[in-house]
């Protein structure tokens, strides 16, 4: 066998629970983990899921829908025909996890209260560039990338975005902005709602993942949306087994997951269905098994090139625009947890590099590949953090926090505003929000999409909405 | 599957006597108790049977083989020491996943299983990551903690878990002090550790809570960089006035745990939790209660719950579980007899989607998820990771059987594995492999003497990949 590193695919570097709805979405159709009774119920549970190949493009796909809907021979022809369409606007949404500190993204250098609620995080004035449209605020240093695109206008600011009541639970708080409402029992994700009425019945890259589990926001009720794993090294290991014997041992994987499907026992069924899902997978993955001494494709330049999976990950979504999928919202996660409770400087500065090196590579990837006036990303994350620092060196839960909408047709103007430290604050000493996620999400809708906004948002009559598209 | 069920009710007598009769609470199985019984028991409380193990515990009858799992007579260590592929004994504070390798070697060579098993639950309970510790040391510290106390009371085990170094570190417990208490242990152990995500607390519960447990802090060694003498500093702790569920006082970390332990909401979740690791059917709603009842007048002890548990007729014939991968792991090496003589099981732990000290976030491993097409994969490789070389069978060193039996080969690959109970169906599934690999395609006179051989490692492989042996 080639030695394997000891990659952590499941676990570890996401200590922060916000973790557990993307794997609870992951097996859809299944109920919650017992431990956490009072959670809501993530968009996605209910979904079926199959592994399908699309031939045309090399690509090993997992899509949810409804059972019927999931037939492998109509995608490759849904597919074609939504090539062959009209271009479509596309949305990527890019999460960062576990509540990022925009106190220290864009850093309110210019408040008197600031050194005193941050005695040991702290930026000083000189450290990062001053933000134009509100000079109180300075840009992180490492958010320099975003800084660079701001001036040309691709980069609109939300200071301070949130909901009225906010929530400090990672689940609550990022199921909230996952479905587009503050409903703890919404099941479908607010792109995935939009999907269900503008999406094909035969075309799940209209929704694509790329991630190992579906991202709640893509969840939809009737139409077919899809994660995309690597299609790298899939292959099963019996030692001493060779010729006829081996190839017939692969065929029983199907007979031996018929017997688990068909016992009646839902454990048995969940091994067998992993069988069967895993026989599907080896068979569609044949063709790229790797010849020995070949190495991975590198990025393209401008990617952070060691690190995690997100760069690769936004390189794709370029490289599969570029091909031509037919891909309309697209949803990533970063892998680093924003979750900052100790030693923030070290655990934010990693990721918050990388995040913004990633984004900016992303966008002058589409601009040199004449995408980019066709892709608008969003940029959020499910609460920013306390304005006042704990004496551990980071900063606990909080309430507003910022996003960012980017792309050659954002405005590129300040939505809401930073509500300063003096008199910003709300009872419990948290960033009050001056924009709320639900009207943004209505000005996506409407600006870029172009759906009305009413049957996607619930309350969307009643929403604000601000200018995100130039 | 039929549940046999009884009126009467579980009593505990022998050296249980000191519970009394407030343990009769529980419906006790009353089906007969035989060699599969015996190995789910084995696998739900354990890590599997050694061969012939579980034909000897059903023999001792139900009652009696749960005593010797809850009361062992032995706590040691049977077998060789663990060692890595090149001979050397194993590092578990210094290299990277021998601390995997450390527990591994207990769960396989214990005499007393459950001690072990329940260590797990705990890890999984108050589930700490090294990835963020950053201390094999610690984190092997924390595991001893929950060794020690796996059967004792949840208060004790609460207040060791609360001040344990590595949890201080997790949970950002060490440092938070009177100007900056920090919620992070506050949260988790009301809505992870003792309350669940309920409507019984608030967040202003969570910030009194965070401000009684201030106090605890730790220094940096300067020459190693390791943190060391975690204490309780009095000048740190907020010694004001607090307001927990409406109490009033000046409240300290005992006070913060006396209080969320005295929670109304805590049996519930405490008797749910425990429960959910032995079987995924909830209690019924009055079996529960009576558990709840049971917890609360033992002075909140952990056994007399668990040895009520574990003769439940759910437990012993209600719907399977699926096996967590290190107890798969452990189980195969029980089954076949192997030790620790390899890093390869920390790694293998890992893609099968559970690698001990590493949980993916606070709330433990999703146990009604682990399999999925990777981790099944990964099962699956585990065979021959299993099978190593000299286990491997050869043809060339094989003398053919004058007729080939398909029955014989499936036999023969499940004595490989200690003989685990499978279901008619994966049996003809088993067969029916072995006639075609080793009869029907077996043409040539060369292929009639090697196919049957390598049906069997075939056949010992997918033994691994049936429903049956993944679950439990």
């Amino acid at each position: 066998m080639s030695p394997r590193s000891p990659h952590r695919a499941c676990a570890c570097q996401d200590f922060n629970r916000a973790e557990l709805l993307r794997h609870v979405a992951a097996q859809p159709g299944r109920g919650l983990p017992s431990i956490e009774p009072g959670m809501p119920t993530p968009a996605g549970t209910g979904l079926s899921r199959r592994g399908f190949l699309l031939a045309s493009a090399g690509l090993a796909l997992s899509v949810y829908g409804a059972g019927r809907l999931l037939d492998p021979a109509s995608f490759e022809e849904g597919i074609a025909r939504a090539v062959a369409g009209p271009t479509q606007p596309v949305l990527v949404s890019v999460y960062l996890q576990g509540g990022i500190d925009s106190m220290s993204v864009l850093y309110p250098a210019g408040d008197p209260l600031y050194a005193s609620y941050r005695p040991v995080l702290a930026l000083p004035d000189t450290a990062g560039p001053v933000f134009t449209e509100d000079p109180r605020l300075h840009w992180h240093p490492l958010a320099a990338p975003l800084s660079q695109l701001h001036p040309e206008g691709k980069v609109s600011v939300l200071p301070a975005v949130g909901y009225a009541d906010p929530d400090q639970s990672h689940f609550t708080s990022r199921h909230f902005w996952e479905v587009g409402a503050t409903q703890a029992e919404l099941l479908t994700g607010w792109m995935g709602r939009y999907l269900d009425l503008a999406g094909a019945p035969d075309n799940p890259l209209q929704g694509l993942c790329l991630d190992e589990a579906l991202q709640p926001s893509l969840a939809t009720a009737r139409m077919p949306v899809a994660t995309i794993d690597s299609p790298s090294s899939y292959s099963f290991y019996a030692r001493g087994v060779w010729g006829p014997p081996q190839s017939i041992m692969y065929d029983y994987f199907d007979a031996l997951g018929q017997v688990g499907t068909r016992s009646g026992d839902a454990a048995m069924a969940q091994s067998g269905q992993a069988a069967l899902m895993s026989n599907t997978l080896r068979r569609q993955l044949m063709p790229f098994q790797p010849a020995s001494g070949e190495a991975a494709p590198g990025l393209p330049a401008g990617y952070p090139g060691a690190g995690d999976q997100f760069p690769a990950r936004m390189a794709a979504i370029a490289q599969m625009l570029a091909a031509g999928l037919p891909m309309r919202c697209v949803s990533v996660s970063t892998e680093s947890v924003f979750d900052t409770h100790d030693s923030q400087v070290a655990a934010l500065n990693t990721g918050l590099a990388e995040a913004a090196q990633t984004l900016y590579a992303f966008q002058r990837d589409l601009e040199a590949r004449g995408l980019a006036d066709n892709v608008l990303t969003l940029v959020w994350s499910e609460f920013g953090r306390r304005p006042q620092e704990n004496a551990s060196g980071g900063t606990d839960h909080g309430a507003a926090g910022c996003a960012f909408v980017m792309g050659t047709r954002a405005a590129g103007t300040m939505i809401g505003e930073w509500p300063g430290l003096a008199g910003g604050l709300d009872a419990l000493g948290n960033v009050r929000a001056t924009a709320d996620f639900r009207g943004l999400y209505c000005s996506l809708l409407e600006q870029w999409l172009g759906h009305e906004a009413a049957p996607v948002i619930p309350g969307a009559a009643g929403l604000a909405r601000p200018q995100v598209v130039r | 599957m039929p549940q046999a069920s009884t009126r009467h009710r579980s009593r505990i007598g022998g050296r249980g006597r000191r519970y009394g009769s407030r343990t009769d609470v529980l419906p006790v199985y009353s089906g007969r108790f035989g060699v599969e019984q015996a190995e789910r028991l084995l696998w739900r409380a354990g890590f599997g049977p050694r061969p012939g193990q579980a034909a000897r515990l059903a023999g001792r009858g139900l009652r009696a083989a749960v005593l010797s799992l809850t009361r062992p007579r032995q706590r040691s260590l049977a077998g060789p020491a663990p060692r890595l592929q090149n001979g050397q004994p194993i590092a578990p504070y210094d290299v990277w996943g021998n601390d995997v390798l450390w527990w591994l070697d207990r769960m396989v060579r214990t005499r007393a299983p459950l001690i072990e098993r329940m260590t797990l639950v705990w890890h999984d309970w108050f589930a700490t990551s090294n990835e963020l510790v950053n201390s094999q040391r610690l984190m092997i510290a924390q595991n001893e903690t929950q060794r020690a106390l796996c059967l004792a009371s949840f208060p004790r085990m609460l207040a060791a878990m609360t001040t344990d170094p590595a949890m201080l570190l997790w949970l950002s417990g060490a440092g938070s002090s009177k100007d900056a208490p920090n919620e992070n242990y506050a949260r988790e152990m009301q809505e992870l550790f003792a309350l669940g995500a309920s409507q019984g607390y608030t967040e202003r519960d969570v910030r009194e809570h965070a401000r009684a447990l201030t106090g605890w802090t730790n220094t940096w060694d300067r020459a190693t960089g390791q943190p060391t003498d975690f204490r309780f500093d009095a000048a740190l702790h907020d010694a004001g006035v607090k307001v927990i569920y409406g109490h009033r006082g000046r409240f300290g970390w005992r006070d913060s745990l006396r209080l969320v332990l005295g929670h109304p909401d805590h049996p519930k979740h405490f008797v749910a939790k425990l429960w959910s690791y032995f079987s995924p059917q909830p209690l019924s709603a009055g079996d529960a209660r009576a558990c709840e009842r049971l917890y609360v007048s033992t002075g909140k002890q952990i056994r007399p719950v668990l040895e009520a548990m574990l003769m439940h007729p759910l437990l012993l014939v209600g719907p399977r579980m699926v096996k967590p991968p290190i107890v798969q792991i452990a189980g195969m090496l029980r089954g076949i007899g192997r030790y620790i003589d390899t890093d390869a099981w920390a790694w293998e732990a890992n893609i099968a989607g559970q690698m001990p000290f590493y949980p993916p976030n606070v709330a433990g491993w999703e146990a009604d998820r682990w399999l999925n097409t990777g981790t099944w994969l990964a099962r699956f490789n585990l065979a021959a990771q299993m099978i190593d070389e000299k286990r491997a069978l050869k043809p060339s060193a094989t003398r053919r059987a004058a007729a080939v039996d398909p029955n014989a080969l499936a036999a023969q690959a499940l004595a490989f594995w200690g003989g685990p109970s499978v279901t008619p169906a994966t049996h003809r599934a088993l067969v029916s492999y072995a006639k075609s690999a080793a009869i029907d395609f077996a043409t040539a006179s060369w292929e009639r003497e090697q196919y049957p051989v390598l049906a069997v490692n075939a056949l010992r492989a997918l033994v691994v990949a049936t429903p049956d042996y993944q679950t439990c």
